[in-house]
């Protein structure tokens, strides 16, 4: 099975990249037809030149360079702005509503519960499948811009301002979304997973996301907290309640680390606290060289356990 | 050679050994500037295939990211500014005056500035790549990436680096436009000027609107990073998204100054080729005055997805693809010529087909991406990448190379090869397609741009490998070019005399050429002279028509009427100097020495500047010739002094002046920006600290003051004119006085109610605004100063008062602007 999730524009699995894909579709057949008569007069110009009487041409110029173009473009602007309005409607009331900001470079998630609580996770979006989504977009320091190609288009991230995007997943699937603005060092590495999956199995995920008590007795625990990773992370039910770097409640379902710089095991998570910048270049978080084996191996196994 | 064509040889002479380099002339500044934007392709180049070698293969880490990212900030921030603009200047400095039996530009030591100032700003933005200090924002500087978060000084040397360039290229465009209008042959009326000239007259006219925008946005946000005026800062009130309109006014029409003069070429080269004049002049005309118009609408689709209101995405959706109309207007008239010709093939002809192919493609995904729902997935992908090497390299590229076919031995009298031409030609055309048409593919399954490698098994990897393979076939095709252009050709034989048998003026010149440019200036009255003017290069080779001669030793050129072209001057043009180099190294210190804040240097490069500036006007602008009028052949005598708007000075500083009020009222447009994205604006309070304003007495005492001394300064022509010195200097005075007056109180209105520019960003849009002013002011003053100077050293006087003249024309601007910023600080708050 191919590891890495879904990124096409053109292998839509939501309502709005479906849309699209075939708005593609259309202008690229017409763009083809138009770019091979165009071209194909212009070498029979250059071939058989010289017999054409000049009133004949005028008119081709009307023709060819005037009137078709604005009946053609009359007909595509119809057809492709009369997907709008359905793209920028507003989710109905009551749809899933999705709080996502961007920060340098990494993704904060908040969900909002009908009974007006907030769950933060970070980096990693699950979405019921069958029903609109409603985004709401920001910004912590510089523009940003939310990509999920699969399932439609992109919407910028505003610092001092919030966007609103709605999608509507159509396949399960996982996908991955990216920063599509460029937005400094680790522009590259911005990105994030997108699960969608049945209401049910997304009710189990957001409740058990928003129900988690923790451990606090492992010494990996203690190790989390000399260490000073709660002043930048939070793990709920604990001392950890940093806002700085994301949130790392449930960190051991995850399936990356660093924005989905790496995949989620042991191995490359002890990596990524010892050589942060080396995975990563630019990242916000110091890197943790000097830490002992041992205690990486604990802590290691901690974060694991942040089921 | 007869004694008349010696004299005129004599006055004409390019300067020899070092002194080479004090030429002025545009077919020395011409080509150097040439030379100088190729250089800058080749080094954006090698700049793009670093970074097609960084994608070939998936997590790559041959380059770091910020290596990466600087690298395609500079390919970008090159071609743009390096080499696309400064490129076809640089040809139109070039070839215009020839089209046009001109001896040269109208200001050829503006032109010599410019060039001086592009070399020195490039070089030092260039530079900045190998110490690792480059900018690092993208060639869009998007803030508050740019303003908050890159503390070095990458973001500085784009900003004063470039604006630097900006302004060098406001000052060819001025030159252009006055060149165009001003400096035609007798009897060329605007309908029979060679096509050429009407796209450059065009995109001069686009360069003077849209790049003063960007110049804006520039001072903005260099006042930001220097004094920390709040303009993008959210925190205190500021909006990133005014940057963005300001770069995009700016952005979009660049697109179209880039090609549409590169088109200028394809509508000279098709007719030689066909063999017939062009299909449809009227038609072209239209085309390109209406692309240029609508280009100035279409800002607002690089922004599509910012989250702006449904009905402005629709609207410059539509307006987007209408702008394919003129596009279309413009192909079909070539192709119609073709049609209707004999055609004759050449490696030029198959570059601009070549040109057209790419071109269309990158049109008609232009086409699909100005429909907003698929801007939507497209924007900031590698759809875009592609899509846009499509439009400039088929656009602005290929027909430039087909310029380089076609002109070459307009400039050395040697050919280029015809067989390494054709092997160019293939390796370009098909290295262009493959590493560009993946780009598409790429984007649509979802590879954003400006990312410094990409992860494996999702399929990016075949596109990105086929792409670097097919910009290695492209890069070698350049190689081949570039070895065609500087291999020794010393055993070549000289071509004939307008070898491709063309029509208009500028084959008109012998072989080897002469540095006179024309040997006599003829009458025109066909678009096609060379073909339907009967005995036209016998009689002008036979001095049979203006200025044969040079009796006084001087370089002379026509002026003529801007619509009809009917004579009205014998202009002297100055010569050689190398006060032009020392200004731009001056102005050049002013910028880069502000950039690393060395302050006390900047300051003593600004007084050298000034005192360069100033000496070179003093030598070198609005002399009194030795006699009013002069005999200058078919026995016409013209004058050899006018001022007023029949003198080619007066409109250079009406249309400088238009380019000055657009980047004021971009500035306006920032204040009513911030008014709008408000709820309260002016806020009264902000941060528990009072938002102070200007208040009402003090702007208003300021615009009063104002006034007054724009009534003085008109007055004080007037005095000029009458002869009457006394009273001219007493009211000279009183102006500067009231001048000086309206600056101060324009001042204290901020500074006596303690206004904070770094307060919120109300304060900060107050102080720019009256900063501005200020400033212009001073100049304004100092102008009155040295129209003073003038007179008392027997430079002006009654009747030669260009100087005056022009000086009055600066302040009816200046009146506009200090009423504009006093009543906006002081009134509307009232209001808002």
């Amino acid at each position: 099975m191919n590891e890495m999730p879904s990124q096409s524009a053109l292998d839509p699995a939501g309502k709005g990249a479906e849309a699209i894909a075939q708005l593609f579709y259309v202008m690229t057949v017409g763009a083809v037809i138009i770019w091979t008569v165009v071209m194909g007069l212009a070498l029979y110009a250059v071939v058989r030149p010289g017999q054409h009487n000049v009133k004949r041409t005028r008119s081709l110029v009307i023709g060819g360079g005037a009137v078709f173009p604005i009946v053609v473009l009359t007909s595509l602007l119809t057809y492709g702005l009369s997907l709008m309005p359905e793209l920028q409607r507003p989710a109905p009331h009551g749809s899933q509503v999705v709080e996502v900001a961007g920060v340098r470079w990494w993704w904060r998630v908040v969900y909002r519960l009908p009974d007006g609580s907030r769950v933060e996770t970070a980096n990693e979006i699950h979405l019921p499948v069958g029903e609109p989504v409603e985004f709401k977009l920001t910004s912590e320091d510089v523009i940003h811009s939310f990509w999920i190609p699969s399932l439609g288009g992109k919407m910028d991230m505003m610092p001092g301002r919030e966007n609103r995007l709605k999608l509507f997943p159509t396949k399960v699937g996982r996908y991955r979304g990216v920063c599509a603005e460029f937005c400094g060092t680790a522009h590259t590495q911005m990105t994030f997973e997108v699960v969608v999956e049945s209401r049910s199995d997304f009710e189990i995920w957001l409740a058990n996301l928003r129900s988690r008590s923790q451990t606090n007795t492992h010494d990996g625990h203690i190790v989390f907290l000399q260490r000073g990773c709660g002043a930048c992370h939070t793990v709920r039910g604990t001392q950890a309640d940093g806002s700085l770097g994301p949130d790392l409640t449930g960190f051991g379902r995850r399936r990356s680390i660093g924005a989905t710089a790496m995949k989620n095991t042991p191995k490359n998570l002890a990596r990524w606290i010892r050589s942060t910048h080396r995975v990563k270049p630019g990242v916000e978080m110091p890197a943790f060289e000097s830490i002992g084996t041992d205690e990486l191996d604990v802590l290691v196994d901690y974060l694991g356990t942040l089921q | 050679m007869d004694e008349q064509a010696e004299r005129l040889l004599k006055a004409w002479e390019t300067p020899k050994g070092w002194r080479y380099w004090s030429a002025v002339n545009n077919s020395e500044v011409g080509l150097w500037y040439t030379l100088t934007a190729f250089a800058f392709l080749l080094f954006g180049g090698v700049l793009a295939l670093i970074m097609r070698v960084q994608l070939a293969v998936p997590n790559n880490d041959w380059l770091s990211p910020d290596q990466y990212n600087q690298i395609f900030t500079m390919h970008g921030s090159v071609m743009m500014f390096l080499f696309a603009v400064p490129i076809l200047e640089a040809l139109a400095i070039l070839l215009l005056p020839q089209m046009m039996g001109a001896r040269d530009l109208p200001f050829p030591r503006l032109s010599a500035y410019g060039y001086w100032c592009f070399l020195i700003g490039g070089l030092f933005v260039c530079g900045s790549l190998f110490f690792g200090v480059g900018p690092r924002g993208g060639w869009f500087m998007y803030p508050p990436m740019t303003t908050e978060y890159h503390n070095d000084i990458g973001p500085d040397i784009w900003l004063l680096g470039l604006s630097f360039i900006e302004i060098a290229s406001i000052a060819a465009a001025v030159e252009l436009i006055v060149g165009v209008l001003k400096c035609r042959p007798p009897g060329m009326r605007l309908n029979l000027m060679p096509l050429y000239a009407w796209y450059v007259l065009v995109v001069a006219v686009m360069i003077l609107f849209a790049f003063p925008p960007l110049i804006a946005g520039d001072v903005l946000m260099e006042l930001e990073r220097a004094l920390d005026w709040p303009f993008f800062d959210v925190d205190r009130g500021g909006d990133p998204m005014l940057w963005q309109h300001l770069f995009w006014i700016f952005g979009h029409p660049e697109v179209y100054i880039v090609f549409l003069p590169s088109i200028a070429l394809v509508a000279m080269i098709v007719p030689t080729f066909a063999r017939t004049a062009i299909a449809g002049y009227s038609w072209v005309v239209l085309a390109a005055v209406g692309t240029g118009f609508l280009s100035f609408g279409l800002w607002v689709h690089h922004m599509f997805t910012t989250g702006l209101p449904g009905i402005s995405i629709g609207i410059f959706s539509a307006a987007s693809e209408a702008v394919a109309i003129p596009t279309g207007v413009q192909i079909f008239c070539f192709i119609a010529t073709l049609l209707i010709g004999k055609v004759k093939n050449s490696v030029a002809l198959m570059f601009v087909l070549a040109g057209l192919a790419t071109f269309i493609i990158g049109g008609l995904t232009g086409v699909m991406v100005a429909i907003a729902p698929f801007d939507y997935q497209a924007h900031d992908t590698y759809f875009i990448v592609g899509h846009l090497h499509y439009v400039l390299v088929g656009g602005t590229i290929f027909p430039i190379v087909a310029g380089f076919y076609y002109y070459y031995p307009f400039v050395t009298g040697k050919q280029l090869s015809e067989r390494m031409g054709t092997v160019a030609f293939w390796l370009m055309l098909v290295g262009f397609n493959v590493a560009f048409f993946p780009m598409h593919i790429a984007g649509l399954i979802g590879m954003p741009r400006r990312v410094y490698t990409y992860p494996s098994d999702m399929g990016f990897e075949l596109p990105n490998l086929i792409s670097s393979v097919g910009a290695a076939v492209l890069g070698f095709g350049f190689l081949v070019l570039l070895w065609d252009v500087i291999r020794p050709k010393g055993h070549q034989p000289l071509v004939r005399r307008n070898l491709w048998n063309a029509g208009t003026l500028e084959w008109s010149g012998e072989v080897p050429d002469k540095p006179w440019g024309i040997r006599s200036i003829p009458i025109i009255s066909k678009r096609y002279p060379i073909w339907e003017q009967e005995n036209l290069l016998a009689d002008i080779d036979a001095g049979r028509f203006y200025l044969p001669d040079a009796e006084e030793g001087l370089r002379e050129t026509l002026v003529t009427s801007t619509v009809d072209a009917q004579p009205v001057q014998c202009l002297r043009v100055p010569g050689p100097t190398f006060l032009t180099l020392f200004a731009a190294v001056f102005t050049g210190g002013i910028f880069i020495f502000s950039t690393y804040h060395w302050w006390i240097a900047a300051g003593v490069s600004s007084v050298l500047s000034f005192v360069t500036i100033i000496t070179w006007l003093w030598t070198g602008t609005a002399l009194i010739p030795e006699k009013d009028n002069k005999h200058v052949g078919l026995s016409l005598t013209l004058p050899t002094y006018v001022s007023g708007p029949r003198a080619v000075g007066w409109w250079a500083m009406f249309i400088t002046m238009l380019g000055d009020m657009t980047a004021f009222i971009s500035l306006v447009f920032g204040y009513f920006f911030y008014w709008t994205v408000h709820d309260t604006f002016p806020p009264s309070q902000f941060e528990g600290r009072v938002v102070a304003g200007p208040g009402l007495f003090w702007p208003l005492v300021s615009v009063g003051m104002g006034a007054l001394t724009w009534f003085t300064v008109v007055f004080t022509r007037r005095l000029n004119r009458q002869d009457r010195p006394l009273a001219f200097y007493v009211w000279l005075c009183v102006a500067v006085a009231l001048a000086l007056g309206a600056a101060s109180s324009l001042a204290w209105g901020p500074i006596g109610n303690e206004m904070d520019p770094t307060h919120h960003v109300y304060s900060a849009a107050v102080s720019v605004l009256v900063l501005w002013t200020v400033l212009h002011l001073m100049v304004g003053a100092v102008m009155l100063i040295y129209c003073a100077a003038r007179r008392l050293a027997g430079r002006m006087d009654a009747l030669h008062d260009a100087d005056m003249v022009n000086v009055t024309l600066y302040w009816h601007f200046l009146a506009l602007t200090i009423v504009i910023t006093g009543l906006v600080i002081s009134l509307f708050p009232l209001v808002a």
